[in-house]
């Protein structure tokens, strides 16, 4: 069965979308992004620092995956149009994931700012991906402003936590028509696997991976997962229900 | 000539171009992106712009990341 998933003029096969923060080495990254068979990266924009030179991280993307620069560090809209658009110069094409963030504890998203920004950015012919707290107004009013997806989180970046937003995140899914992607907080393969059995579009994970034990292992057990999951979703999940109900047929035999 | 380069003051004896600016710095071209004063310059412009005294000039560059400064 054919299970592409369109997002932003693309055709995508995988619904494992991969952070490349926090890797040890760009070759550890090169291989997980392989062996998992991940489609589509994030990447950052930061200042060359002169006196400790890095190999380029685009130089280990291997080709055909997409690139999507992030803005993190933007602490409002003006600087994630600003970060997004030197992004695009510095070569990493037209997607662009905004992240706003003004708080530092929990590291939760400005959806105002974010909002303004998409409206630019979109505006500007970038593929925008918001990174958002789920909430349904806003969601809509990404969708509105341009947004080719919407990147609800599960729990605060970072915390491995799993779906704490759930509830939100199924509003989402169940009213928006553009895809959801749940980004953050995903700790787990079987997090991931709920997310996609709840009907969201695919996932974006990083520290999970990039922070494992094995992370090219990891990488492969979280493309497993949201397979899984998206199979199970298309699927149908069975109803649940409180009392028990045998699944063998009642024969009568022994009484 | 003093220049603030990614944040920190830098002192130049002779006038230089961005693309100057680079060859100093045994920067490679590609994949890199030049702000001088919060505007954009484009790749094409690096040979023919000089840069002048007080510019603020940010050099920046793709590396792996995530999100929230990961």
């Amino acid at each position: 069965m054919n299970d592409d998933f369109e997002l932003g003029g693309a055709t995508l096969e995988n619904r494992l979308l991969l952070g490349t923060g926090k890797f040890s080495s760009h070759r550890l990254m090169e291989e997980a992004i392989r062996r998992s068979g991940v489609q589509l990266v994030t990447v950052a924009l930061r200042r060359i620092d002169f006196d400790s030179r890095e190999e380029n991280v685009l130089q280990f993307v291997p080709p055909g995956c997409i690139l999507m620069s992030n803005t993190s560090g933007a602490r409002n809209a003006q600087e994630a149009v600003r970060i997004a658009r030197i992004a695009r110069a510095a070569g990493a094409g037209n997607w662009v994931k905004i992240e706003v963030i003004a708080d530092h504890r929990y590291l939760l998203p400005d959806n105002y700012e974010t909002i303004k920004a998409t409206e630019i950015l979109a505006g500007e012919g970038f593929v925008v991906l918001p990174y958002m707290n789920p909430d349904l107004m806003v969601a809509r009013q990404l969708m509105t402003a341009g947004a080719a997806a919407v990147m609800p989180l599960g729990a605060p970046i970072g915390t491995n936590r799993g779906l704490q937003t759930k509830a939100m995140i199924q509003i989402l899914i169940d009213e928006i028509d553009i895809p959801i992607i749940v980004d953050a907080g995903i700790g787990r393969p079987s997090q991931a696997a709920e997310a996609m059995e709840m009907g969201a579009a695919a996932v974006l994970v990083n520290t999970a991976i990039a922070t494992a034990g094995d992370p090219v292992a990891m990488a492969v057990a979280f493309a497993f997962a949201v397979k899984a999951g998206r199979q199970a979703f298309l699927s149908g999940p069975a109803a649940t229900k409180e009392s028990a109900e045998a699944s063998s047929p009642l024969t009568g035999f022994l009484r | 000539m003093k220049i603030v380069l990614n944040g920190k003051e830098e002192d130049f004896l002779q006038p230089l171009t961005i693309w100057d600016l680079l060859t100093v710095k045994n920067l490679e071209p590609d994949r890199i992106a030049v702000e001088l004063n919060m505007e954009i310059i484009a790749k094409t412009a690096w040979t023919k712009v000089a840069l002048q005294d007080e510019d603020k000039v940010e050099i920046l560059s793709l590396v792996g990341g995530g999100r929230g400064n990961e």
